[in-house]
């Protein structure tokens, strides 16, 4: 038998980032023996890549705000899809959240006065995100990661885990390797909290990092979870399209937050065509009051002005940019003109330092001298684990699930600063959920050896398939799936091109179920890609079975042979679950809004901003 | 296509050789670019480690021709057509396997410093003013380059006397961090080992996020060291009046 190490927690945190750290930080200070286990190095996760801010209706720029504000503007721009528990618990405590981050050392920008200051953001109807530059998720994870090493959890860096081990119907360990040796180790645990974020590297084009191969969602699907709202995924407006080499690098919205004007070849600011009936009253209604608007954001004082229509939501921003694309008024390399040259350089390298580096360095573009070329890039997944709102925990009892693996929290579509806020809040009310569940449990579950075993087969495989004479390339194989992505499941669908992707998909698991590598186990990523592709492609199906099965166009799923939405589809979650072999689809109902809270949603149902 | 001509360290634990691979090159493309079309077409198992290749994580740190660098901000249009381009792991950590290294040091050294401690009677209104320079040392994505280059840890190995750069910013972040209470100079002094550093700069070159690491960080606190042990007016009035 094959050896591996064995360690022992009350609960296991599988991911680092900021739900995965937050969540640890919980359960340690609940008492618990936590082990937090990483896929890269701590500190490197991909939070570190976000960067406009933190949403939290603290109020210090706009006094007017306030939770239930924040709540709105969640449900519209998630077009009502949202579990509304989450989205009331998550305006609720954002802002509690945000002042612990302060108090245990994260340095935001400040006010005039001396509070942490709050920019503008698309869909958010004050300005509400906290910020540091636009280095956001650098500051949120080093603070938590430089708390996190005092709590007393030990960290398990550069581990990667592949099987979710459960005695009957309860979760009871996790099973995985040390990339830096390839060894094997089992974390027998009461509890198991997923935090490991999106699914991009399944397209080709994504502002995602390496780490984001939907390995929650594939985890926890084959542990018996479900999958909720999968066709939901956010296309970024703005990502980098030139050189080759970085296309899909993000670019902050704070960059529109400050004042940035979208502008296609023929140098018409074209977002205003674009604004949803319904909104557009919430928008300026020329370039002057835009530039007013502008103005008075920059020198901090209040207006009756209304934002630019940049401020958008991100599904509609990216669809606009798709669109003037495709009708011919496109940028030379394949997107339209993002502009903030006309603001002050000092003040531009100030509020977006790592966009200027950003484009000096790899694109040799100045930003305070002329306009970036932008363009949508995948970005986040709205849909994910099912949880329970208040607790986190999966349909699997001891599985939890916090942060973008998890769904519910952003509907149909996410506002921009709403993800690291959702990392926070739910990654605490994950911690304490994981906690409570093991205070109640009387007997601990037991790690069977012959799942063990398996999971030891299963890693197994790709080195003894190396010298079969049909043996595949992961990367290859990696690199099918995601053209097969891009092309069918892509930023507009319909039901011809979701069916060919779906069937190709079908196809592909052929050649996943071959892909092989050779060399050590130590620090081998092609092995690593073997185990990867197989989440990926779960999702992926999931991805696009769903999307089929969405017979409307809301939020950031766009179907171009059902373009309304349908108010009658809105009531129900598309839930994906495992069912022997294949995937099973149902319709779920969306948990109903209590009266007191539909009130806020009288007037304008559908608005969307 | 015009191709790069890239030589890679290959092997484990220090034991290896340089490989040599020819590359196609794209406009716009860098070294991790390059590394990765090894991997994708020639050999899947050569190990890099990388994250974000947006230069936001700092986890591709390598030398590339000698010189300590972010593979994902090291572009290929920088070489001479036809140069060969030398790929391998940082010197001062010991090697794990290809271009990755053992870092973990680091991480042991972060949890000894006394993490940010709110003073007792915190006033949380913080001007802008009072935390641009602390904000100048948060934008350290701990690459870990700076630490590669110090000579007491890269030629000297005194990883037993010196925290390194790194370290140094991230104390000086928490020791001018204008809500913070705690005293940590007794460690910068002695622990940390402040006084190896002979301020030759190189930290401050290699740094990807431009941190005057040695005239903001280190110097400062090397100053603030001197008030606190070796001021002989400040010893001789706390001597006299117990002020401690």
């Amino acid at each position: 038998m094959t050896n591996y190490e064995t360690h022992e927690h009350d609960v296991l945190v599988v991911g680092a980032g900021g739900a995965g750290l937050r969540a640890a930080i919980e359960a340690s200070a609940q008492g618990m023996n936590v082990g937090l286990v990483s896929k890269s190095l701590l500190g490197k996760a991909h939070t570190v890549m976000a960067e406009g801010g933190v949403a939290a209706a603290l109020g210090n720029v706009d006094p007017e705000d306030n939770w239930e504000v924040h709540f709105q503007d969640t449900m519209n721009g998630g077009k009502m899809m949202n579990n509304w528990r989450m989205a009331q618990l998550h305006a609720q405590e954002a802002p509690d959240r945000v002042r612990e981050l302060q108090e245990w050392g994260a340095v935001f920008d400040r006010t005039k006065k001396g509070d942490i200051l709050q920019r503008a953001f698309g869909g958010h109807k004050y300005k509400r995100l906290c910020h540091v530059g636009d280095r956001t998720g650098l500051e949120m994870i080093r603070t938590l990661q430089d708390q996190g090493v005092h709590r007393g959890f030990a960290v398990y860096m550069e581990c990667a885990i592949t099987k979710l081990i459960k005695d009957g119907d309860k979760v009871s360990g996790a099973f995985g390797y040390y990339r830096e040796d390839g060894r094997y180790v089992l974390f027998k645990a009461k509890a198991i909290v997923l935090a490991t974020g999106g699914v991009g590297k399944a397209f080709t084009v994504t502002s995602n990092s390496w780490e984001y191969t939907a390995d929650g969602q594939g985890l926890a699907y084959d542990a018996g979870a479900e999958l909720i709202d999968m066709e939901f995924v956010q296309f970024h407006p703005t990502g980098m399209v030139w050189p080759p080499g970085v296309r899909g690098i993000l670019v902050t919205e704070g960059v529109r937050g400050e004042g940035g004007i979208l502008t296609n070849s023929e140098g018409k600011r074209f977002m205003r065509d674009y604004l949803p009936e319904g909104t557009k009253d919430l928008f300026s209604a020329d370039d002057e009051e835009s530039k007013r608007w502008v103005e008075a954001a920059i020198a901090g004082l209040k207006t009756a002005d209304r934002r630019p229509p940049e401020l958008s939501t991100r599904d509609n921003v990216a669809r606009a940019i798709y669109n003037e694309v495709k009708q011919g008024r496109g940028s030379p390399h394949g997107g339209v003109f993002l502009d903030i040259s006309y603001q002050d350089p000092a003040r531009v390298r100030k509020k977006l330092p790592s966009m200027y580096h950003q484009f000096k360095d790899l694109a040799d573009v100045d930003i305070t001298a002329g306009p970036m070329e932008v363009g949508p890039t995948m970005h986040y997944i709205m849909g994910g684990i099912r949880v329970d709102a208040d607790t986190q925990m999966t349909q699997v009892p001891g599985l939890f699930a916090a942060g973008e693996c998890s769904g519910g929290m952003h509907g149909a579509n996410r506002l921009g600063g709403n993800s690291l806020s959702d990392l926070i809040v739910f990654g605490r009310l994950a911690g304490l959920g994981a906690a409570e569940y093991v205070k109640k449990l009387s007997v601990s579950p037991a790690c069977a050896n012959d799942q063990i075993e398996a999971a030891i087969q299963e890693m197994e495989e790709p080195f003894k398939k190396a010298e079969n004479a049909d043996a595949k390339n992961p990367y290859e194989v990696h690199k099918h799936l995601n053209q097969i992505m891009s092309t069918y499941v892509g930023i507009y669908r319909n039901e011809d091109d979701l069916k060919v992707g779906i069937q190709k998909l079908q196809e592909l698991k052929k050649e996943v179920s071959k892909v092989a590598t050779k060399g050590s186990k130590a620090y081998n990523p092609g092995w690593h890609m073997c185990r990867d592709l197989k989440n990926m492609m779960i999702a992926s199906e999931a991805i696009a079975l769903s999307a089929l099965s969405r017979k409307e166009s809301r939020g950031a799923h766009s179907r171009e042979d059902f373009e309304k939405t349908d108010a009658e589809l809105g009531k129900f979650n598309t839930a994906i679950s495992k069912d022997g072999d294949s995937m099973k689809l149902e319709k779920t109902a969306l948990p109903e809004m209590p009266a007191d809270l539909k009130k806020l949603f009288v007037k304008k149902e559908t608005a969307n901003a | 296509m015009p191709e790069a001509n890239l030589k890679v360290f290959r092997g484990e634990k220090d034991t290896g050789t340089f490989e040599n691979y020819r590359v196609p090159i794209e406009e716009g493309m860098v070294v991790l670019d390059a590394i990765h079309y090894v991997q994708q077409n020639i050999d899947p198992s050569l190990s890099v480690r990388w994250n974000c290749k947006a230069a936001k994580c700092g986890s591709c740190s390598a030398e590339v021709n000698g010189k300590p660098q972010l593979l994902c901000k090291s572009r290929m249009d920088k070489f001479e057509p036809g140069e060969e381009i030398t790929v391998q792991p940082i010197k001062t950590f010991p090697h794990i396997k290809d271009l990755v290294t053992d870092v973990s040091w680091n991480y042991e050294v972060n949890k000894k410093i006394v993490p940010f401690t709110p003073k007792p009677d915190a006033n949380w209104v913080i001007y802008q003013e009072d935390i641009e320079r602390v904000q100048e040392f948060r934008k350290c994505i701990e690459c870990f380059l700076c630490q590669d280059v110090c000579h007491v840890l890269r030629d000297h190995n005194r990883k037993d006397g010196f925290y390194g750069p790194r370290f140094m910013v991230r104390l000086a972040g928490l020791q001018m961090h204008p809500v913070d209470g705690a005293n940590r100079l007794k460690m910068v002094k002695e622990d940390a080992g402040i006084g190896f550093c002979n301020i030759t700069k190189c930290c401050t070159e290699v740094c990807p996020e431009d941190i005057h690491i040695t005239d903001n960080a280190i110097i400062p606190l090397k100053e603030r060291v001197v008030d606190e042990f070796y001021d002989p007016i400040a010893k001789f009035f706390k001597s006299v009046f117990k002020v401690t």
